[in-house]
């Protein structure tokens, strides 16, 4: 199973349904919710935190976090 | 007229809510904390059209109503009681058009609250760079709400927004999600329970960790017709209240909000490639610590070297026009000495929080904590620790308050502990003065020694803070969950008029507050100093006066005559003054400085022998092994009230012991030990910049840390280790040096 974590640079997904209470509330507000895109914009310079475009939201999350959302990648030729 | 109207200003972090607030309230604004706890509380006078007055209160940035912190849980408390003084009768909710869908969601919870609502949507003027464009009308409708559309950097649309408040009586209060679609059974047994009770209302003090008044959590609990839910229930149905907000922002959005990703341009993709690049990241950051830096010890001593020059010219002044007198004594050596001391560092406070403001609002503080995020993890900190630990530069005050937005608790009371070992501004006059008195003047590879001396100084602190937070980070056993999230804001350019509020703000709050202090010190010190109860202080100037006939001068006076004679030879010859005019003035002159030089003893006699002369020769057999008399001693005591004190405190009680306008320094420089060295050398320097290197010596952060972990075991705890260590390595140091 996919999850943010295994996002490369600039690829982009869709969030699945996931175990609602796996998640903090604070990113169900900022739009972590199924059916929305996340994109990854910049993984840093450690390889962790990771940088991510959350439908609109800009925001940076550690790794650990990014491995309990899972979502279904947008392949390249699929997005365009 | 009637009352003023009661606005609240509502925000997401990120939005220009300051901005807002500034540009509606001017200059009529004051700041002060709420009662009991150190959340900062913002409020301001605004006058609306037809004569009428707002009182406008900016609240804490919050992402939603469900609480997290104590910042966004006042927030909460304030909107659900009724009879707080604050109780909106209009909430302006500040969103940024470019993350509306996100700000909508905030609003829609204030508007279920059935408080009006009016909303701004800021930064109006980016609308054409990103391709968004609004059908405000359309959007007003389906919001049930007033929305004006602002721009506070082209100053635009503010005064639609009073004409807003000032017709706050027509805004509907009517809700947007009806609260009873999360759960419809349930939300039916609950209204049956409480009759009398918003839904809503009763919504939020259950999931959240608030009380008000006319409901208490335990009441709630205690309703025996009424089973509460697990918390993993509630957790579902709040993510159910999630959905039903998002499905109805997006069902306005669809028809009111446009995206035309083609015309969008930005800079922040681009400019993030290379802030938070690899290697460029890391090096630009560097560069930027480095020009504050230069900055605070470069830059600032223009104005610092002014000051200075005020201030003895004042207190000259004083001297000469007022009556001689106990009170013209305590205006011109006790306070103007005392406050000198701490005017002095305005210009470096205010460098200070300039840059940090600088950083906050242009974003790109955010993306420092990315990038330093994972080096700090393994000394069980957060990449958020660093606004901490940079703002710690200039206080540990505002710093420890800084922490808050550390969600994991472990990583935050490590950096709440640590953050006091970084070099604050108030260490910096303590090692100012001492590097000018104990540190050569040379240079090596073109940089001076004194120079480097203080940076070593901020790395040691640094290195101190770090080392520790590894040791906490082993002995600590807390176990808390870790979630970390930051919000990355698109770059702006910083509104000069939001950081220089911000920087005339923080400077004011902090000379006053330690200003207050080391008045007081210095007023109790002065006349310590300058008062005795034994003979030998009533009889000085006999006593004096005697030894002074029987064996001379001391050899401090000797220097002292012989120095200033030797200085002026040189001056002269310089000027190309013939030698034999040059011997007839040093003759009147031996004179005149031999009488200053009694004069000189008989006071430091008197000092000697005053109250504080008696407790600190009491003291003295506990400093002396660091290589400190009892006037350093009496200084390093009461610098535990506040380290800038410690300048303060040895100006009064050296201005106390001479007659003469001269500067501290020159007045430390002459000090003498008892075999006859100078008393501030390369041995006693270091081990004071050590001492105040580590040691806990500020009662003001005690107190901030009493109060931001609940309880007295963290500031006792970190009292006593940081004063131990820092009279162990100031020994060890002076012991090594001697």
């Amino acid at each position: 199973m996919a999850t943010v974590a295994d996002l490369t640079q600039g690829q982009k997904g869709i969030i699945k349904d996931f175990a609602e209470h796996v998640l903090p509330i604070k990113l169900l507000e900022l739009g972590c919710l199924p059916g929305n895109r996340i994109e990854l914009i910049q993984v840093a310079p450690l390889n962790d935190p990771i940088y991510i475009n959350l439908s609109g939201s800009h925001i940076a999350i550690r790794r650990s976090l990014a491995e309990l959302i899972e979502l279904d990648i947008i392949e390249e030729n699929q997005a365009l | 007229m009637s009352k003023n109207i009661n606005v609240a200003l509502i925000g997401n972090p990120n939005t220009g809510k300051t901005s807002v607030f500034n540009q509606l309230t001017g200059l009529k604004q004051k700041v002060g904390n709420y009662p009991g706890i150190t959340v900062e509380k913002k409020e301001g006078i605004c006058k609306l059209p037809r004569g009428v007055k707002a009182h406008i209160l900016d609240l804490p940035g919050t992402y939603s109503l469900n609480t997290t912190s104590l910042d966004e849980s006042l927030v909460v408390e304030l909107l659900l009681n009724k009879n707080d003084k604050d109780y909106p009768d209009v909430a302006v909710v500040i969103s940024d058009v470019e993350n509306l869908k996100r700000n909508l969601f905030l609003f829609t919870q204030i508007k279920d609250l059935k408080i009006p609502t009016i909303l701004v949507i800021n930064m109006a003027d980016r609308m054409s760079r990103k391709g968004i464009s609004l059908d405000i009308e359309a959007m007003e409708k389906k919001l049930d709400t007033k929305i004006a559309l602002v721009s506070t950097r082209k100053r635009q649309g503010i005064d639609r927004v009073k004409e807003l408040i000032a017709d706050h009586k027509n805004l509907s209060s009517a809700p947007n999600v009806d609260a009873k679609r999360i759960s419809p059974e349930y939300f039916e047994r609950l209204q049956k329970t409480f009759p009398n009770e918003d839904l809503y209302k009763l919504w939020l003090v259950i999931t959240q960790d608030v009380n008000f008044m006319p409901i208490e959590k335990k009441r709630i609990e205690d309703a025996t017709s009424f089973a509460t839910k697990s918390k993993e229930e509630l957790k579902k149905l709040q993510h159910k209240e999630t959905v039903l907000r998002y499905q109805f922002i997006n069902n306005t959005l669809k028809e009111t909000y446009k995206v035309d990703f083609q015309a969008a341009k930005g800079l922040r993709g681009s400019l993030d490639r290379i802030l938070t690049h690899k290697i460029f990241g890391y090096l630009i950051f560097f560069v930027i610590l480095l020009t504050i830096f230069q900055a605070i010890f470069d830059w600032s001593s223009y104005p610092m070297d002014f000051i200075d020059e005020q201030f003895a010219m004042a207190s000259e002044w004083i001297k000469n026009t007022l009556p001689p007198g106990v009170f013209t004594d305590l205006l011109s050596e006790g306070i103007i000495a005392g406050i000198g001391g701490i005017v002095i560092f305005i210009p470096q406070i205010a460098f200070l929080f300039l840059f940090i403001s600088l950083l906050e609002e242009s974003g790109y503080m955010s993306r420092v904590v990315f990038l330093m995020d994972r080096l700090m993890r393994p000394f069980g900190l957060s990449g958020k620790s660093i606004v901490p630990l940079i703002s710690g530069t200039a206080c540990a005050i505002p710093a420890v308050m800084a922490t808050r937005t550390i969600e994991n608790w472990k990583e935050r009371l490590i950096t709440i502990l640590v953050t006091p070992f970084t070099t604050c501004s108030a260490r910096l006059p303590v090692y100012l003065i001492l590097i000018a008195l104990v540190i050569p003047k040379g240079t090596i590879l073109g940089l001076s020694f004194q120079a480097l001396t203080l940076m070593l100084l901020y790395l040691i602190g640094f290195g101190m803070a770090i080392f520790s937070a590894m040791v906490l980070n082993k002995i600590l056993k807390i176990k808390s969950r870790s979630l970390f999230m930051v919000e990355m804001p698109t770059y702006r350019l910083p509104l000069l008029k939001n950081v220089a509020y911000t920087v005339l703000e923080k400077t004011k709050s902090f000379v006053f507050g330690a200003g207050k202090i080391i008045l007081a010190i210095s007023i109790v010190l002065w006349f310590l100093g300058s008062n005795g109860y034994s003979e030998d202080f009533k009889n000085a100037e006999q006593i004096v006066n005697d030894r002074i006939e029987q064996e001379g001068l001391s050899t401090y006076s000797k220097n002292y005559i012989q120095n200033n004679i030797d200085a002026y030879r040189e001056n002269a010859l310089a000027e190309g003054i013939a030698p034999e005019v040059i011997q007839d003035s040093i003759q009147s002159m031996t004179h005149y400085l031999r009488e200053r030089a009694e004069a000189q003893e008989i006071a430091s006699y008197k000092l000697e022998h005053s109250y504080i002369g008696r407790a600190g020769k009491a003291f003295e057999p506990v400093v002396k092994p660091l290589g400190y008399d009892w006037k350093i001693g009496i200084a390093v005591l009461t610098s535990f009230a506040a380290r800038e004190v410690f300048v303060g405190t040895l100006a009064t009680i050296y201005s106390v012991g001479s007659d003469e306008e001269e500067t501290i320094k020159t007045r430390m420089a002459a000090e003498l030990d008892s075999s006859g060295r100078p008393l501030f050398n390369l041995a006693s320097g270091i081990s004071l910049m050590l001492f105040y290197a580590f040691a806990m010596q500020c009662m003001s952060t005690l107190a901030i840390v009493k109060r931001e972990t609940n309880s007295w075991k963290w500031p006792l705890f970190q009292l006593g280790f940081m004063s131990v260590f820092a009279y162990l390595v100031a020994l060890i140091a002076y012991q090594i040096l001697i």
